[in-house]
């Protein structure tokens, strides 16, 4: 495998993610528009967002409620996913072609987005 | 630009009885707006769509950050395929000067919860018009081929099809580069944008690759550089999904669009045109913020 074809393969593999992320957001919007009821939300003062909705396990908790939030938040992280999932696979490129030095960079990268993914900040 | 939302007393006041479907429907098409002109211009949706929900929308520029740069993502991401097919990006010159990016990210994402709302509109209005000047500079082309020890060193070299055939580059100064780099994920993270013409800055001006090159790789870096504050910015509640869905869609859908366009049109008046939209904006975003009113 060169870098030509590792490159093309993880194109489109981000193209994938970002078209199954874009269906799941549509789905979770057609959901919420159809479920609001009353005033819309306000964003003009800060309040942060339901903390149910603010990390993966929460949101994926909220999801068996039909809750449409959760639905859109699943696809958001989706999307979140697919550069972490270029990252991954370029680690695996990089492996395959015994690139030392660069799979240690792409797994350095590929910790810098986990910690801030998975910790609570 | 059409919206019920021109004024600042009167938007207030219509904004406050719009339901929830005509307010998503006015962000949405506000995004495909964005992510429009984001793309013919070159700079990305989030420079654009950040002042629109702020200035037009009223939404307070932490939940506007948070919306955009998950559109942000998605627009990367999505011209990916597209990119590598062209044979001009370089996935190790992206993947180590990610390192940088993605750390300046997180102190950006970090410094979003410090910094007054005020000085962060200051600071996004300054980078508007840094863009719209970085959109018309010409590009020296004095492409180095001096072999740089450590940039041959880290592999931070390649060929691209050039007009007279496959044309090698080596990288130069490294240190400034990454440096760059930094400032580039920093301002990303901090104001919820790709900060292309930064990277662009970092690729094009400090390391002396061809622009091609710098253009194509530094989209390929900005939904990664995006992904590393995405996580930190919805731990903290940045990312309200209600105003996420029609951003993230409308952007992604007018840059498809927009990069349809760019194929086959000359754009340069259209760039000019656009231009000015984003000085205007960036001007009316500084003023905002020194007024107190963002």
């Amino acid at each position: 495998m060169n870098d030509q074809k590792l490159e093309l393969l993880i194109g489109h593999l981000l193209r994938i993610g970002v078209t199954l992320a874009a269906l799941v957001v549509f789905a979770g919007g057609v959901l919420y528009l159809h479920q609001s009821r009353g005033p819309r939300p306000d964003y003009s003062s800060f309040h942060g967002e339901a903390q149910a909705l603010r990390s993966p396990s929460g949101i994926l908790k909220s999801l068996p409620s039909g809750n449409s939030n959760a639905l859109i938040q699943v696809g958001l992280l989706l999307l979140i996913a697919t550069p972490i999932a270029r990252v991954i696979f370029a680690a695996i490129g990089f492996s395959l072609e015994r690139d030392w030095f660069y799979t240690a960079v792409s797994l350095i990268v590929l910790s810098i987005l986990l910690y801030s993914l998975l910790a609570d900040h | 630009m059409q919206s019920p939302c021109s004024g600042v007393d009167p938007c207030m006041l219509i904004c406050a009885f719009m339901s929830t479907t005509e307010f998503s429907t006015w962000v949405f098409l506000s995004s495909v707006l964005a992510g429009l002109l984001g793309s013919l211009t070159g700079l990305g949706g989030g420079v654009v769509i950040v002042p629109v929900l702020t200035l037009l929308f009223h939404v307070d520029i932490r939940y506007a950050i948070g919306a955009s740069l998950v559109s942000v993502i998605a627009t990367s991401s999505g011209a990916a395929a597209a990119y590598v097919r062209e044979g001009f990006s370089n996935i190790r010159i992206g993947m180590f000067l990610e390192i940088a990016t993605t750390l300046g990210a997180l102190l950006g994402a970090y410094l979003t919860a410090i910094i007054s709302t005020h000085a962060i509109g200051i600071v996004f209005g300054l980078v508007l018009l840094y863009s719209a000047y970085a959109s018309f500079r010409t590009h020296p082309h004095s492409v180095r081929r001096t072999p740089n020890p450590l940039a041959l060193r880290l592999k931070l070299q390649g060929s691209y099809p050039g007009p007279n055939g496959e044309e090698a580059y080596v990288a130069q100064h490294v240190p400034a580069g990454l440096s760059l780099m930094f400032l580039a994920g920093t301002l990303s993270g901090l104001l919820g944008i790709g900060s292309g013409a930064v990277k662009v800055l970092a690729m094009d001006h400090a390391m002396r690759l061809p622009f091609k090159v710098s253009t194509t790789t530094s989209n390929f870096m900005i939904g990664v550089t995006a992904a590393a504050s995405a996580g930190i910015y919805l731990s903290r509640g940045y990312i309200p999904p209600g105003l996420a869905m029609p951003v993230m869609l409308g952007v992604l859908l007018g840059s498809l669009v927009g990069s349809r366009i760019l194929m086959k049109a000359d754009v340069k008046t259209l760039r000019l045109i656009f231009a000015t939209v984003i000085v205007l904006l960036g001007i009316e975003m500084i003023y905002n913020s020194v007024a107190g009113r963002l």
